[in-house]
C-alpha cells in the first residue's frame, strides 16, 4: 500500500464507487486494480503495449490492447462513467481529438497533464537555454515521449474550446500532498507541476454523484462508503482572463 | 447421467495409464471421456430445419469435476482437429493437439479444471457425421448428410454438457473454428459460461476464407473416388483430393515468413530433377501433410465442416449487427487473442469482435500477441499466448472461487 503514486491517490478520490471506468494507457493495471479495490468500479483499460495487457489479464482486469490515438473511436458513446488519461495526453498525436474522445465515450474525463508553464520549465529555458529536464518531465528532447507538452494556460484555454467544464482541478508538486487550486489563478501557472483535471461536458445536465469535497478523508487502504453524501460542485473559477504574470 | 442418455464405450472417469509418446516429461493426465448417445426423443435440431437423430457425441475428458461442478472448461476444437486435445490420438499415436496448454500445471491446468473436449457434430472421431450410417437407409449418410453449422455444433455440445450434469462452465476456450463455437456459445447460452476465450478467430468468415475453402472442397469433388460423396460404400476413398485440399488450406495456416524461415528455397537432394517431383523441400513438407491427413479425416466431413465455417456470420443473425449478438453476455468475462501474422484471421477481425463486445457492455479483454508463425501460432510454442492465457484463466478462477 505504500507505494501508491499521489496522482492514482486523487483519482481515487474522484471516482465514485461502483463507476463504470475506462482508463487510457493503463500500463500495468495499477490504477485499475486500486479502483477495482477501493470502488468496487467496473473497470476497462487501454494500453498499447502486449506485455502490460498480459499483466493486467493476470490482475484479473479487461484491457483491450490498443492505441489510444486510434481506437478511442470505437467506443460507443457515452459507455462509461468515467475515462481516465494519466500523464499521457501530452504523448498523444492529436490530444485535441483524444481529449473530447474522451468525453464522448464517458460522462466524465479525469485528465492529468504535466504543466509547461511551471517554474522550474520556464527558469531551465530562460537561464539554461536549454530544453528543460525536470522530475516531471526527466528525458532529453531528444527521447521524449511527450511530444504535445502544454501549460496550464493552454490546457484551460483547450477545455474552453471544446466546451468542457472544469469540475476540480488539483496540483501537484514534487512529493508535496497534492492540493486543490483555481487552474485560473495567476500563480498556479507558476506553480503547479502537474495538474489533475475532472472534466465534463458543458451541455450536459450535471452528473448525479461527484465527490463532495475532493480533499476529503479516503485514507488507504480502506473500505468506501456506499452511500455517498450529497455531491456539491466545485465553482469554476471566473477568472476567463485573467493576466498572465508576465 | 440425465436424460436417459447412455454413455457407450465409456472410461468416464477412469484413469487413463497409457504413457504419452514423443511427449517426453508431459506428465500423464487423467482422462476420461465415451461416446454419449443421445436417445431419438432428444434429437439434435439444426438451423437448417431439419434434425438429427439419434445423436451420438464423442468426447474426452481430463482432471476431475470438483463437487460444485464448478470448474468444467469447454474446450472447442478446429476444422481438423478432435477430442484428443491433451491424450494420443488413436491413429496416428501422436500427442493431444493442444497438449502444450492443457494438461498439470499448464494454462489449463488439468489438476484445477474438468476439461471437456467433444468431437463437433459432422466430424470424423466418433461423433455423428456424414460417415455414420443413416438410420433411414442403414448406409452411411454421404451427402444425406444435413448441413450443419456452428450453431449446431455449439447445441450438440451444450447437450453434452448438460447431460453430465453441468449447469454453469466456467469456461469456453478454442482456437480458429474453435474460437467460433466461442463466439457462438455466449450468443446463445451465455448464461451457462462464465468467462470465454477466443484465439485466433472471426465472427464471419471473410470473402478469402470462403474462397479458399471452396478450392479444397472442388478439390475433394474433382477426385473420381469421391463418387459424389458415396465413396465408402464403393469401397474407395478420395484421397488424392482431399490431400490436395489439405495441402491448399496448410498454406494459408502459415505464414509467408514462417514458410521462408523453415524452408527457403532449400531442395531435397542435390541439383534439380529437371520433372516435377518434389525438388523442393517447402513441396516435399506440403506432399507429406497431404498425405498424412488422409489417414486420420473423412473427406464429407471435411466438406461439411469447412460449409458450417463458411455459413458462419454471428452478426448477421442478429439484424446485422454484432454486438446485438453479445447483448445478454454482459455477464462473461472474454479474452480475446490474435495473432500479428494470421491473414487467414487477421486482427483486425478480432478487434472487431471486441468493438462489438465493448458496444454491447461486456468484459472484454484484448491482445494481438507478436508471431512469425501464422495462424497455426495458437498450436505452437508461443510464450506470449501461454503467459497470456494463463493469467487470465488463472484470475478468472480466482473469481469463481476456484481453488
Amino acid at each position: 500500500m505504500s507505494a501508491v503514486r499521489e496522482d492514482f491517490l486523487e483519482i481515487l478520490k474522484l471516482v465514485r464507487p461502483g463507476a463504470r471506468v475506462l482508463d487510457v494507457g493503463c500500463g500495468e493495471g495499477e490504477l485499475l486494480e486500486l479502483l477495482t479495490r477501493e470502488k468496487r468500479v467496473d473497470g476497462q483499460g487501454l494500453e498499447i503495449s502486449q506485455a502490460g495487457v498480459a499483466t493486467c489479464l493476470a490482475r484479473g482486469l479487461a484491457v483491450v490492447q490498443g492505441d489510444g490515438d486510434r481506437d478511442l473511436d470505437h467506443f460507443p458513446t457515452r459507455s462509461f462513467d468515467y475515462a481516465i488519461l494519466s500523464k499521457t495526453l501530452q504523448q498523444m498525436r492529436d490530444p485535441r481529438h483524444v481529449l473530447s474522445e474522451l468525453l464522448r465515450i464517458a460522462d466524465q474525463a479525469i485528465v492529468s497533464v504535466p504543466n509547461f508553464g511551471h517554474w522550474r520549465m520556464r527558469m531551465a529555458l530562460m537561464f539554461r537555454g536549454r530544453m528543460p529536464e525536470t522530475r516531471a518531465l526527466p528525458d532529453p528532447w531528444w527521447s521524449t515521449p511527450n511530444i504535445h507538452l502544454c501549460t496550464l494556460r493552454d490546457f484551460t484555454d483547450l477545455c474552453r474550446d471544446l466546451d468542457l467544464r472544469i469540475d476540480a482541478c488539483t496540483a501537484l508538486s514534487g512529493d508535496r500532498l497534492a492540493r486543490p487550486m483555481d487552474p485560473d489563478g495567476i500563480l498556479e501557472n507558476w506553480r503547479a507541476e502537474t495538474a489533475i483535471f475532472l472534466l465534463s461536458r458543458r451541455a450536459d445536465e450535471q452528473p448525479e454523484a461527484v465527490p463532495k469535497d475532493l480533499f476529503g478523508e479516503v485514507a488507504l487502504p480502506k473500505v468506501e462508503q456506499t452511500d455517498a453524501p450529497k455531491p456539491k460542485r466545485r465553482k469554476r473559477a471566473k477568472a476567463e482572463t485573467s493576466g498572465e504574470l508576465f | 447421467m440425465r436424460g436417459g442418455c447412455e454413455a457407450i464405450d465409456s472410461d468416464w472417469a477412469c484413469r487413463s495409464n497409457r504413457p504419452m509418446d514423443d511427449t517426453g516429461g508431459i506428465a500423464e493426465v487423467t482422462s476420461g471421456g465415451g461416446v454419449m448417445r443421445f436417445p431419438a426423443a432428444k434429437p439434435l435440431r439444426l438451423d437448417s430445419g431439419a434434425t438429427l437423430s439419434p445423436l451420438e457425441v464423442a468426447y474426452k475428458t481430463y482432471g476431475q469435476l470438483n463437487a460444485e461442478k464448478s470448474n468444467a472448461v469447454l474446450v472447442c476444437h478446429a476444422l481438423t482437429l478432435d477430442q484428443h486435445v491433451a491424450s494420443a490420438h488413436p491413429t496416428t499415436g501422436k500427442p493431444g493437439w493442444w497438449s502444450r496448454a492443457v494438461g498439470p500445471g499448464l494454462p489449463i491446468d488439468t489438476d484445477r479444471y474438468f476439461v471437456i473436449c467433444a468431437n463437433v457434430v459432422g466430424g470424423c472421431m466418433g461423433t455423428t457425421g456424414p460417415a455414420s450410417t443413416n438410420p433411414e437407409t442403414g448406409e452411411p449418410y454421404g451427402l444425406s448428410f444435413p448441413v450443419i453449422t456452428i450453431g449446431d455444433m455449439v447445441r450438440a455440445q451444450a447437450m453434452l454438457v448438460e447431460t453430465l450434469g453441468i449447469e454453469t462452465l466456467f469456461a469456453v476456450v478454442g482456437g480458429s473454428m474453435g474460437g467460433m463455437q466461442v463466439l457462438q456459445w455466449a450468443a446463445d447460452f451465455p448464461e451457462k459460461i462464465f468467462c470465454a476465450v477466443c484465439i485466433a478467430a472471426a465472427a464471419r468468415h471473410s470473402a478469402q476464407n470462403i474462397a479458399f475453402h471452396e478450392v479444397g472442397r472442388q478439390a475433394v469433388m474433382a477426385d473420381p473416388d469421391w463418387r459424389g460423396g458415396a465413396y465408402e460404400k464403393a469401397g474407395v476413398r478420395p484421397e488424392k483430393g482431399l490431400a490436395v485440399a489439405r495441402m491448399a488450406a496448410h498454406i494459408t495456416y502459415l505464414s509467408e515468413a514462417a514458410l521462408q524461415r523453415k524452408f527457403g528455397r532449400e531442395l531435397q537432394r542435390d541439383g534439380l530433377s529437371w520433372g516435377f517431383d518434389a525438388d523442393f523441400q517447402v513441396e516435399s513438407y506440403l506432399r507429406h501433410q497431404g498425405a498424412s491427413f488422409v489417414d486420420r479425416f473423412d473427406a464429407n466431413s471435411y466438406l461439411y465442416i469447412t460449409r458450417a465455417m463458411d455459413y458462419f456470420d454471428l452478426g448477421a443473425k442478429h439484424g446485422g449487427v454484432l454486438a446485438e449478438a453479445f447483448r445478454k453476455a454482459r455477464a462473461v468475462r472474454f479474452c480475446v487473442l490474435s495473432f500479428s501474422s494470421d491473414w487467414l484471421y487477421p486482427t483486425a477481425e478480432s478487434r472487431d469482435v471486441v468493438r462489438a463486445l465493448n458496444a454491447a457492455g461486456c468484459r472484454a479483454s484484448f491482445a494481438e500477441i507478436e508471431s512469425d508463425k501464422g495462424h497455426d501460432a495458437f498450436l505452437l510454442d508461443e510464450p506470449q499466448l501461454d503467459a497470456t492465457l494463463r493469467g487470465f484463466m488463472a484470475a478468472q478462477a480466482q473469481a469463481r472461487g476456484l481453488a
